[in-house]
């Protein structure tokens, strides 16, 4: 499994955990010295990717690394779940168009906040998300 | 840089407390948009300022500063999907007038130059692209004009008028005799376009010799034939299915004579639903209208009527309208 590469995981499966994982998140992206508005933006695209496991898959995880090649420093975090899938990726990476009914950031909003973003999902066996963030 | 900028802005307004420094600050917010700075963003260079400006901000101070940044967070998102949003809204606008310009070439009709009957025409888009067609065939002395309206408006009525031009353009032999004409296009109406989709028509045709002007309609808006000896007006009546709904129908063929200065008068629903707040306008305010103008030529009226309804509906149309008007000269 792809969670096994990584540092450290929070599982999703209360709300609670959710905060669990911002704060895990905010923590890693201050010791790595990303500034006050990076580690926000951290911790509410972390959020997002808690909740979207929360509201439709039930269950899942957050995971998170660090990353560094020769010059930069960065945050990597992996969202996980064996929820029922997305069938049209396209269509959920339109601006404008968020399941959640409008609110939140949807997918789009957290590329936005991100330098990299990949999903994968298969109908009916879950998606998986990540997401990287380099200091500048 | 920005953050340098901001913290004089900001200490010059905390000693001057004057318009001036807020007036700066409105130019800074102005300059921060154009360089995509988001929201949150300005929250957290208004933090920076502060603590370096005050670097003993009571603790309370400094924490409920960054609750504040958290706050805005959603908000620098929602912006920047704002502005992604606007550039394709204006790809999209840009596509639509591309495809309204080739609208026109392909539909484009000139109005005939004979010496017996005086024209005039106007139709104009409610929104971009036009659902209404109007298209004239001059044939020596004599003159053919089809009127027609796409159930529906904007890019689907629009495509669907290039086929009936193209339709029409393909029975040279039929064009003086407007039943004809009206059969023909139902059938070709009938197997190209979806269920549910309708298109009303008229189509006439002048004969200079007789001073003749025989007419069909698919359903379309009755016109009008002005009556110069009596100085009256009369609905041309008309029986006929719109085109696409059967495939084998048949059009009541009609004709009036012209004497000189009598007008016959075609148009859309665009002109009759006309409304005035919530109210349609009346058949006579139209006549009205012409009448108002009659001393005109026929393009003058059309104008001028165009131009009063248009004042009507404060500026907006609300669905394309379109306006003919044929007058023996001599």
């Amino acid at each position: 499994m792809m969670s096994k590469h990584f540092q450290s995981c929070i599982p999703i499966q209360k709300e609670w955990d959710i905060v669990a994982a911002r704060q895990q998140g905010r923590d890693i992206a201050k010791k790595i010295g990303f500034g006050s508005v990076d580690q926000a933006r951290i911790a509410t695209a972390i959020s997002e990717l808690a909740r979207n496991i929360y509201l439709y898959a039930n269950k899942g995880q957050i995971c998170f690394d660090y990353l560094e090649d020769m010059e930069h420093k960065g945050i990597k975090i992996l969202a996980l779940d064996e929820g029922p899938g997305i069938s049209d990726i396209s269509k959920v990476m339109e601006d404008g168009y968020t399941t959640s009914g409008g609110l939140g950031a949807g997918l789009p909003g957290i590329k936005r906040l991100m330098d990299h973003f990949d999903i994968d999902s298969e109908e009916g066996k879950g998606t998986e998300v990540i997401i990287e963030k380099w200091l500048r | 840089m920005v953050l340098e900028k901001y913290k004089n802005l900001l200490k010059n307004y905390l000693q001057s407390k004057d318009e001036t420094a807020l007036y700066r600050a409105d130019q800074f917010s102005k300059q921060s948009l154009q360089q995509e700075i988001s929201p949150d963003e300005i929250v957290q260079i208004h933090i920076d300022a502060m603590q370096d400006l005050y670097p003993d901000l009571p603790e309370d101070m400094r924490l409920s500063l960054h609750f504040l940044l958290e706050t805005m967070i959603s908000y620098g998102i929602a912006h920047h999907e704002f502005r992604a949003l606007r550039e394709k809204q204006l790809e999209l606008k840009y596509e639509i007038e591309v495809a309204a310009n080739m609208q026109n070439t392909l539909l484009n009709t000139v109005i005939p130059d004979v010496e017996e009957l005086d024209i005039g025409a106007v139709s104009v888009a409610a929104q971009q692209m036009n659902g209404d067609y109007y298209h004239f065939i001059q044939d020596h002395r004599n003159v053919g004009v089809a009127v027609a309206d796409v159930i529906g408006k904007g890019i689907p009525a629009a495509l669907c008028m290039s086929m009936i031009k193209y339709a029409l353009d393909t029975y040279p032999d039929n064009l003086s005799s407007p039943k004809t004409i009206l059969k023909l296009l139902n059938r070709v109406v009938e197997r190209n376009v979806e269920p549910g989709m309708f298109i009303t028509m008229f189509y006439g045709f002048y004969n200079d010799e007789d001073h003749s002007f025989h007419y069909a309609s698919a359903g379309h808006e009755p016109g009008l034939f002005y009556d110069a000896s009596s100085d009256s007006f009369e609905k041309m009546e008309t029986k006929g299915i719109v085109l696409g709904v059967e495939e084998n129908t048949s059009y009541q063929q009609y004709s009036k004579i012209l004497s000189v200065g009598d007008m016959i008068i075609l148009f859309t629903d665009g002109v009759t639903e006309c409304r005035r707040g919530d109210q349609f306008i009346q058949t006579e305010e139209i006549l009205d209208i012409i009448k108002q103008y009659i001393h005109m030529s026929a393009q003058e009226i059309v104008d001028h009527v165009y131009r009063y309804f248009e004042r009507l509906q404060d500026f907006d149309l609300r669905d394309d309208f379109t306006l003919i008007i044929l007058r023996r000269n001599s």
